[in-house]
């Protein structure tokens, strides 16, 4: 069988979940090989962690000398694996950067991308959801090595133990692409909750909340879910942007998605419309969200949302 | 400095969006618009030319590709602010994918001439791939410094600051180079009146892909690196129970609800 390259995502040598879900889709069209491009000194933990959901090989590319220059190099060294071994397809997390890092292998190897992913098949065919989620596509590369990169929660991750033989790999990465360089870096600071884009519960606050998201936090807490937040909330400066779900912010598919004071315009719906279950609490009963909510209730947040609070509490115990 | 903004005719998000026969997007058929993304690129291309020592030294060329209608979307920047305009048009496009659509745009920067800074919005918002700066910058051989929410630029040095999941980054690099900016990076101005009509007087130049060098059988459906086997509308979500808070109602059934579906 040929090998699928799955490039890992990890922070700092920490692997994230997308991770085991590409490597759970390789497994459908090939052996994964999986791409670790970081901290050398990370790179044994990462191996146990992707071992775990099948890599049959793990790439080891040390970041030393491109750590800070973004995706230009990462691109380079995915170029230069593809070449090596052959691949019968690449799979990439598809994050901003990653989406970048496909668009330029693509361009480099001459295939075909495409991005977004919520399923793949053999064939490889792929499954997009698209107009904010209004049509499904199936789709599929019909030049050279296949570039896919899969958004997040497209797949449950099913363990298998995989060879995971190590190989180190020693990139030859050109000056151009050390063009761009990130000059400061401001870490920020962690909630402890969820990271939106893989929670199971997603809770979320919008123009209703009137700035104070204090209910909405203890809500989600309650359900251990993550929190965000509509971009009216964001534009206000009531929440950071990385907390924004619609179209240009994250887009979420959770087992179920808590709106509250919410309109729903189309932009927000795109970003949580394939949610399974959805549910709004809103003080307008003519709010366009109610349309696609398998519960709603028409009340005010800050009244609803702290007695159910204490409820989902009492009853937890 | 010479300023290229990209910008991308698309079908209004808040209409009837959907597929023509041959799987690809309709864009004739339905309303279309400048994308609202590309909006905020447009933007930031201007004020980077107030800000300048000397405004008058910047250019500012508004850049499309796309059907007789996408020259609205020039025609949107023009009004805004941009000094010129340029549209490729050509049958043959009609169907292309990313791959060959940054082709085309990167074959008509090369024929512009000497060009500064690249400017592009950070997705389109109708096919949503955000990857046409990457690819544009991939092509031209320069650096990418992309999802911009603060842009500032001093000589040919470029600064930027990027909100990633982990942390907020400044980025530096040296022009020529691909600049995309986020929604994030200040609300787009509206055209007044003098800027509507100073845009009839601008330059608007419509090249063919004969004009750029580009073969005809480089872009199109027929030769597109992907292919749509099918498009399917999703049914729409049925509406389920909505209930009314009347002292305390709403949230017992609300919680009532979460535990039926077992998320208590």
């Amino acid at each position: 069988m040929s090998e699928i390259l799955v490039l890992i995502d990890h922070a700092e040598g920490a692997v994230k979940k997308p991770t085991y879900e590409l490597l759970t889709l390789a497994r459908r069209l090939g052996e994964p090989s999986a791409v670790f491009i970081g901290p050398a000194d990370k790179a044994s933990e990462a191996t146990e962690k992707v071992k775990k959901y099948g890599a049959e090989k793990v790439y080891v590319v040390d970041d030393s000398e491109i750590k800070g220059y973004l995706v230009a190099p990462k691109a380079e060294v995915l170029q230069q694996l593809v070449e090596k071994a052959s691949p019968d397809a690449v799979l990439i997390p598809s994050s901003f950067e990653g989406k970048e890092i496909a668009g330029r292998l693509a361009i480099k190897i001459e295939s075909g991308l495409i991005t977004d992913a919520v399923d793949v098949e053999e064939g490889p065919v792929t499954t997009q959801s698209v107009f904010a989620g209004n049509y499904t596509v199936k789709a599929k590369v019909t030049k050279g090595t296949p570039v896919i990169t899969v958004k997040p929660n497209s797949a449950t991750p099913e363990e298998a133990e995989g060879a995971a033989a190590v190989e180190e790999f020693a990139a030859d990465i050109s000056d151009a692409a050390k063009g761009a360089k990130v000059v400061a870096s401001q870490p920020r600071k962690s909630t402890g909750r969820p990271e939106l884009t893989d929670a199971a519960i997603v809770v979320s606050g919008g123009r209703g909340t009137g700035g104070e998201f204090g209910a909405i936090e203890e809500f989600a807490d309650a359900l251990g879910a993550a929190v965000g937040a509509s971009r009216a909330a964001v534009d206000s400066g009531w929440i950071p942007h990385s907390f924004q779900i619609g179209q240009t912010g994250k887009t979420v598919s959770p087992q179920l998605y808590i709106a509250n004071g919410i309109s729903g315009a189309i932009q927000h719906r795109a970003g949580m419309q394939t949610s399974k279950t959805i549910v709004a609490v809103n003080k307008d009963e003519e709010a366009p969200i109610f349309e696609l909510v398998d519960f709603g209730v028409v009340g005010d947040l800050h009244k609803v949302l702290p007695a159910a609070t204490e409820q989902i509490n009492e009853r937890k115990g | 400095m010479n300023i290229v903004v990209c910008v991308k005719y698309v079908p209004d998000a808040t209409g009837d969006r959907h597929f023509e026969d041959d799987k690809t997007v309709d864009r004739v058929g339905v309303d279309g618009l400048l994308s609202e993304l590309d909006e905020y690129a447009v933007e930031q291309a201007i004020q980077i030319k107030e800000k300048a020592e000397n405004p008058d030294d910047v250019e500012v060329t508004a850049l499309t590709v796309g059907p007789e209608s996408a020259v609205d979307a020039v025609r949107k920047a023009l009004q805004m602010g941009a000094d010129k305009g340029v549209h490729v048009q050509d049958d043959a496009i009609a169907g292309s994918d990313a791959i060959a659509t940054s082709l085309v745009i990167a074959k008509a920067i090369e024929k512009l001439g000497s060009t500064d800074l690249v400017v592009c919005g950070m997705s389109s918002t109708d096919g949503s791939m955000s990857v046409v700066p990457a690819m544009l910058a991939e092509r031209l051989e320069l650096p990418q410094v992309t999802l911009a929410s603060v842009i500032e630029t001093q000589g040919d040095q470029v600064r930027i600051k990027r909100d990633s999941d982990s942390a907020t980054d400044v980025i530096g690099a040296t022009m020529p180079l691909v600049l995309s900016v986020t929604d994030q990076s200040g609300e787009a101005r509206y055209p007044s009146f003098k800027g509507i009509m100073a845009a009839k007087k601008k330059p608007l130049d419509t090249l063919s892909l004969s004009d750029l060098g580009v073969e005809s059988d480089q872009v199109g459906l027929s030769v597109a690196w992907t292919e749509v086997q099918e498009t399917t509308e999703r049914p729409p979500r049925t509406q389920g129970e909505i209930v009314t808070d009347e002292d305390g109602s709403g949230a017992k059934a609300l919680t009532d609800f979460l535990a039926s579906k077992k998320f208590i």
